[in-house]
């Protein structure tokens, strides 16, 4: 399978389309209200800002897409961090409960209501995985 | 990158001292009122005396501590004033002063804004002293906090870097008193935090240490220290490890055991440590079918372990449920007293509560929501994890 290039709108997709055909996912996040920004920031493995936002819906992920800025559209939580974050993240080096600990990613949201689907935040990482990802090396 | 945070933290017999030493004008004590009943607070209002101190009580802490509790714990620090905020108790007292402690320096947040994400600066009215009075909690040296949301029947787990205590004094004279039966559910919590500090996937090279050296001392000292409650050397030795254990989970994490124990405690009204220690078994046997390897290490630390990694991880979970005989502890939900229909009837709400704690998130192997009602029902009849 081609590597999806992250990030892009492809890639934004395909992890919307592996939410929606988890079951595990559905079940941990059956009660879930809140879209998702995520803002990939420049750095020096990735030259660009980026936007990706993520429906998410009561299990299930009606929408998603690359954006071009985070006024496009109305989202609970936006998180940004350097794309050499998001790459670890996706690479399941860097806990992303962890990294928000830390603040190396950084989120504008109700932290506690995150804190209240563990387990559905866990689901979401196992779809990244999913993804055959190019990160542009 | 992470983090370890640590107050001062002064020890052993004698170590209530270093309060003598202490300067500042005015003290708020957070408290509970069975503590001043035996005299516990007694033993800390001699040394502020010394120290030139004036102080006031708060009372008014109960298990489970409230939010409404420490606004009210709060709104009386504002009117008092005080330089030093001095919590002398269990969890409950400890985290309640904490959460008093934050609302006290920053009125502007509510309760549910205490979360690592935001920059509290606190110290700038107050410092934190706590000094524990059962050997198994360990939040005289994390961070945490746990409120209950009585309107919402939930619990809260807050708590951020900052709001860790300047100093923690552990006394072995504090816990002198406890009764075998709790001394027995707090040991065996002290035991589960060294336990899931040492393999949780958020374990570190800084915590290691202190979780492998706790559970040794636990094992050692919690049957001496239950048979025989003015063995002063096991209490010492037990106060101690709690505290290596709160520091070691505390800059780690917990992990399924605290997540399952959070709901069957919540649900049936069951003592923390009893019901953390009586599914930690459980949950090691179900985590090491998958990555037995930090299970075995801990066995093999112990002295109970085997060249095999997964017979070894088992190993551990059999020492401790032999553990908890030895000290008159259950170990099944059955064993609590809970009829089988009663359970049942309830096993949607421990599987919602315990799916969604926070401390599920750092297990090495995560449940399903099969998997993980039939841990439940297996550990309702104390069968072992064959799956």
């Amino acid at each position: 399978m081609t590597a999806i290039k992250f990030p892009s709108d492809e890639w934004i997709k395909q992890l919307s389309q592996h939410l929606n055909n988890s079951p595990s996912y559905e079940q941990s996040a059956r009660n879930w209200e809140g879209d998702f920004i995520f803002i990939i920031e420049p750095d020096e493995a990735y030259p660009e800002t980026a936007y990706l936002y993520l429906g998410l819906y009561h299990g299930k992920s009606p929408d998603a897409m690359q954006i071009g800025s985070v006024d496009e559209k109305e989202a609970g939580y936006v998180i940004s961090a350097p794309f050499s974050s998001w790459r670890k993240v996706i690479e399941g080096k860097l806990d992303p409960i962890q990294g928000m600990m830390t603040r190396r990613l950084k989120l504008q949201g109700d932290m506690k209501m995150i804190m209240r689907y563990p387990k559905a935040a866990k689901e979401i990482i196992a779809c990244t995985k999913l993804i055959p990802t190019d990160f542009g090396d | 990158m992470w983090y370890f945070v640590s107050p001062q933290i002064v020890f052993g017999e004698g170590a209530l001292d270093a309060l003598d030493e202490i300067h500042g004008q005015r003290a708020l004590l957070v408290t509970d009122p069975t503590l001043i009943q035996v005299g516990l607070v007694d033993k800390v209002t001699t040394h502020l005396h010394k120290a030139g101190l004036t102080y006031r009580v708060f009372d008014a802490v109960e298990p489970d501590p409230s939010i409404e509790t420490v606004l009210s714990g709060a709104r009386l620090a504002l009117v008092y004033a005080p330089d030093w905020i001095i919590a002398v108790g269990g969890g409950s007292v400890m985290d309640a002063a904490k959460a008093i402690w934050v609302l006290y320096e920053r009125p502007d947040l509510e309760p549910a804004d205490i979360n690592p994400m935001v920059e509290l600066n606190l110290r700038r009215k107050a410092r934190l002293i706590t000094i524990p009075t059962t050997s198994g909690t360990g939040a005289e040296v994390t961070w945490a906090i746990v409120l209950t949301d009585t309107a919402e029947h939930r619990k809260l787990s807050l708590g951020n870097r900052e709001n860790i205590a300047d100093l923690a004094i552990v006394d072995p004279a504090m816990v002198m008193g406890m009764p075998p039966r709790l001394t027995a559910d707090t040991g065996l919590d002290a035991l589960t935090h060294a336990v899931e500090g040492y393999t949780c996937t958020w374990h570190t090279d800084l915590t290691d240490g202190l979780c492998l050296e706790a559970a040794k001392k636990i094992f050692t000292y919690l049957p001496c220290a239950v048979a025989d409650g003015s063995d002063m050397e096991a209490r010492e030795r037990l106060h101690n490890a709690a505290t290596a254990a709160g520091l070691g989970f505390g800059n780690s994490l917990a992990s399924m055991a605290h997540a399952t124990g959070h709901a069957l405690g919540a649900v049936f009204h069951i003592p923390h440590g009893r019901a953390v220690g009586l599914l930690l078994p459980y949950t090691i046997e179900y985590i090491a079918a998958e990555a037995p390897e930090r299970f075995a290490d801990m066995a093999r630390y112990l002295g109970l372990g085997c060249d095999d990694e997964r017979e070894a991880a088992f190993s551990l979970a059999a020492g401790i449920r032999r553990l908890c005989e030895s000290v008159g502890n259950p170990t099944s939900i059955a064993g609590l007293g809970i009829a089988r229909e009663t359970f049942i009837a309830h096993i949607d709400d421990l599987m919602e509560r315990a799916f969604n704690d926070a401390s599920m998130m750092t297990a090495a192997r995560s449940p399903d929501y099969d998997d993980l009602q039939r841990l439940f029902e297996y550990a309702y009849d104390g069968k072992r994890i064959d799956f």
